[in-house]
């Protein structure tokens, strides 16, 4: 078994595996970002391995471990990618309370960000792919980190995650986007990733000012049509959203508070990707 | 040697040595702690000392993070120290927090950086029901439904089957004494009774000094896993250091573990901490509590047990004989807790029921 180390934007990842699809897709989808391992400092030690004996001929599964521990169940092992893909965003929204941690999309337009939150199925991460194919700067596709003490934004770059019809509009939409390869049956359905465009890798040290907060609903037919919204309900709902919104007490509050007052906020409902991208920026000439 | 492996209880001994720590020291010591819940101990260690300007920029951020947990179970701990408060308050009956809760109600040094998951109180047998029914009325409720469960608590254990708050999620083990009634070392409860301490500005009571510590050592050396079971020697080298220069404390300790029947879980404690942390046990107490500890306790099997298994639960500290030990310990624990005669068809039943429930599923 072979350990590597993954720089994803703050945090330092050492991941030790001998799985054939997770060596290939780190490949692909961090590139410039997997390195041999080092004796230093790691964020996080993530183990991905297979069981021994029976398990490995007969409907074979891949165990995650965190630092010697199991936090989940084991998956059938043509899901030991996304696993890690979880798995490592597991590890982040539970330890780094440095920041308060919004479940969003996030991505940036001359270091200005805009949130995309919502739950599950509203869009955001394929609209977050979309974007980042039309020259906005992928910050994350479901974890916001919002530094407690200067408000800023802090960029992971990772691999934007979709699910099912989702990953043949955006293969249409973005053709020369580069794929991960698909797993079906997962508990999402089928799913893949995306990796994030070279610029965005590239400035994955630099922070984004939090400008515009932008929920995003999708309905079929729909015309795409921004309204504005409201700070009290926006907070409120971001504070749901939020994985450490809680434990983080007053300093989640005040850093949450200082986020939602300092954007613009709006409901976005749409049903073609095409429409939405001069509807945003026109929205970021304002 | 294993304890050198062991790299949370050379900085809980020796803070200054993290002067000298490479990142891959670091990034041990923030493993280990982690797994057995002391990274925020060590960070306020650190604070005291005034060395956190030493401590790397991206490992004072898992300090920071710890210690913003550590910070919401504290305030989410004030939050049931009253609802427990009000749910008892008509009864008129002497409540004692135990354990964690009773280190931070007697503002004590183990309080420092501990972790609060569940609270543990003590009420007298007697009241037991009336203690039950006053907190199911403000939202607690008991867990372990099933019939068998609630019989082996009620019949034998020495608490009710814990109870979760029904909004919060906050776990309360209401127990009427420190060791189950099938234990052949149980203690008198009236004895614990007799000994309390009132917190002051509260109704609360909390065991005295000398028997924290008992309770602190018994609960340890009675325990299945050993999980956090450096967190609770450090606990125990806390209470000790603090307690030391208090007026005739080891006096006091060993007659009240001659009363409690706790002279071997002391003998444990002291041994441990004194080989693990280095706390300073006076020579005299050595030689008279000596005298009472049968030869098996004292034998090198038992500290070839206990090394291991008091060290963190992390890949850095295991060998080839820490699973076994862990099992081993894990027996003993069953054994210490009940007769052969109850033990076994306790555990023939409980296979069962684990065997059923796959089934189910």
């Amino acid at each position: 078994m072979n350990s590597y180390s993954i720089k994803t934007g703050p945090f330092l990842t050492c991941i030790t595996t001998s799985i054939p699809s997770v060596i290939d897709s780190l490949s692909l989808l961090y590139p410039g970002m997997v390195t041999e391992y080092q004796e230093i400092f790691y964020d996080f030690h993530i183990k991905l391995s297979t069981p021994h004996a029976l398990r490995r001929w007969i409907r074979p599964q891949v165990i995650f471990f965190f630092d010697g521990k199991l936090p989940f169940k084991p998956l059938p092992l043509t899901q030991a990618y996304p696993m890690f893909e979880w798995g490592l965003n597991w590890c982040i929204s539970q330890h780094a309370h440095q920041y308060l941690i919004i479940h969003a999309a996030v991505v940036a337009n001359y270091d200005k960000a805009l949130l995309l939150p919502g739950q599950p199925g509203a869009g955001k991460s394929t609209l977050c792919a979309a974007l980042v194919h039309r020259g906005w700067r992928l910050l994350s596709d479901e974890l916001t980190l919002v530094s407690l003490s200067s408000g800023l934004i802090t960029p992971l770059a990772r691999p934007v995650c979709l699910k099912n019809e989702s990953i043949d509009v955006i293969r249409q939409f973005a053709p020369d986007a580069v794929f991960g390869s698909i797993v079906h049956d997962t508990v999402k359905g089928s799913v893949t990733h995306v990796k994030a465009p070279d610029e965005s890798i590239e400035r994955v040290d630099q922070s984004a000012l939090p400008t515009w907060i932008v929920f995003p609903s999708y309905q079929i037919d729909s015309d795409c049509v921004i309204s504005d919204r409201k700070k009290g309900q926006t907070f409120m709902d971001l504070a749901k959203l939020s994985f450490n919104y809680n434990l983080l007490a007053f300093d989640g509050f005040n850093a949450l508070n200082r986020l939602v007052v300092g954007c613009r906020c709006f409901d976005l409902r749409y049903s073609q990707l095409d429409e939405i991208i001069p509807a945003l920026d026109c929205l970021v000439a304002k | 040697m294993v304890l050198t492996k062991n790299r949370v209880a050379q900085v809980l001994k020796n803070p200054y040595l993290i002067q000298s720590f490479s990142l891959q020291d670091w990034d041990l010591l923030i493993r280990q702690a982690r797994q057995t819940a002391l990274l925020v101990r060590i960070y306020r260690l650190l604070q005291e000392h005034d060395l956190c300007d030493t401590v790397p920029c991206r490992v004072m951020n898992h300090f920071v993070a710890a210690d913003a947990y550590a910070k919401k179970l504290n305030a989410s701990l004030d939050w049931d120290f009253r609802s427990i408060a009000k749910a008892l308050a008509e009864l008129s009956i002497p409540v004692v927090f135990l354990k964690g809760a009773a280190y931070r109600l007697a503002s004590n040094r183990t309080a420092l950086g501990r972790l609060f998951s569940d609270i543990d109180i003590l009420v007298p047998f007697r009241e037991l029901s009336a203690v039950e029914n006053a907190l199911k009325k403000h939202s607690w409720v008991v867990t372990h439904q099933n019939e068998y469960d609630q019989r082996y608590y009620r019949e034998w254990m020495h608490e009710l089957p814990p109870m979760i708050h029904l909004k919060r999620q906050t776990t309360l083990d209401v127990h009427h004494n420190i060791l189950p009634k099938t234990c052949s070392k149980c203690p008198e409860p009236s004895r614990l009774f007799s000994n309390l301490v009132k917190v002051d500005q509260t109704s609360f009571w909390i065991l005295s000094p000398e028997d924290r510590v008992l309770h602190s050592a018994t609960h340890l050396f009675h325990e299945s896993e050993f999980k956090y079971g450096l967190r609770d020697i450090s606990d125990i080298d806390l209470l000790l250091s603090e307690f030391t220069d208090t007026d005739k404390f080891w006096t006091k300790l060993l007659r009240r573990a001659d009363e409690l029947n706790q002279q071997i879980p002391l003998f444990y404690a002291l041994r441990y901490a004194s080989k693990i942390l280095d706390t300073p046990v006076p020579d005299h107490i050595w030689i008279l509590l000596d005298k009472n500890i049968p030869w098996r306790i004292k034998s090198g099997m038992m500290d070839f047990l206990f090394i291991r298994a008091l060290m963190p639960d992390h890949l850095s500290c295991d060998d080839r004989w820490t699973s076994l030990v862990r099992w081993l310990l894990f027996v003993r624990s069953h054994w210490l807790k009940m007769p052969l005669k109850l033990l076994l068809p306790h555990l023939i039943k409980k296979s069962y029921q684990r065997f059923k429930n796959r089934q189910a599923k």
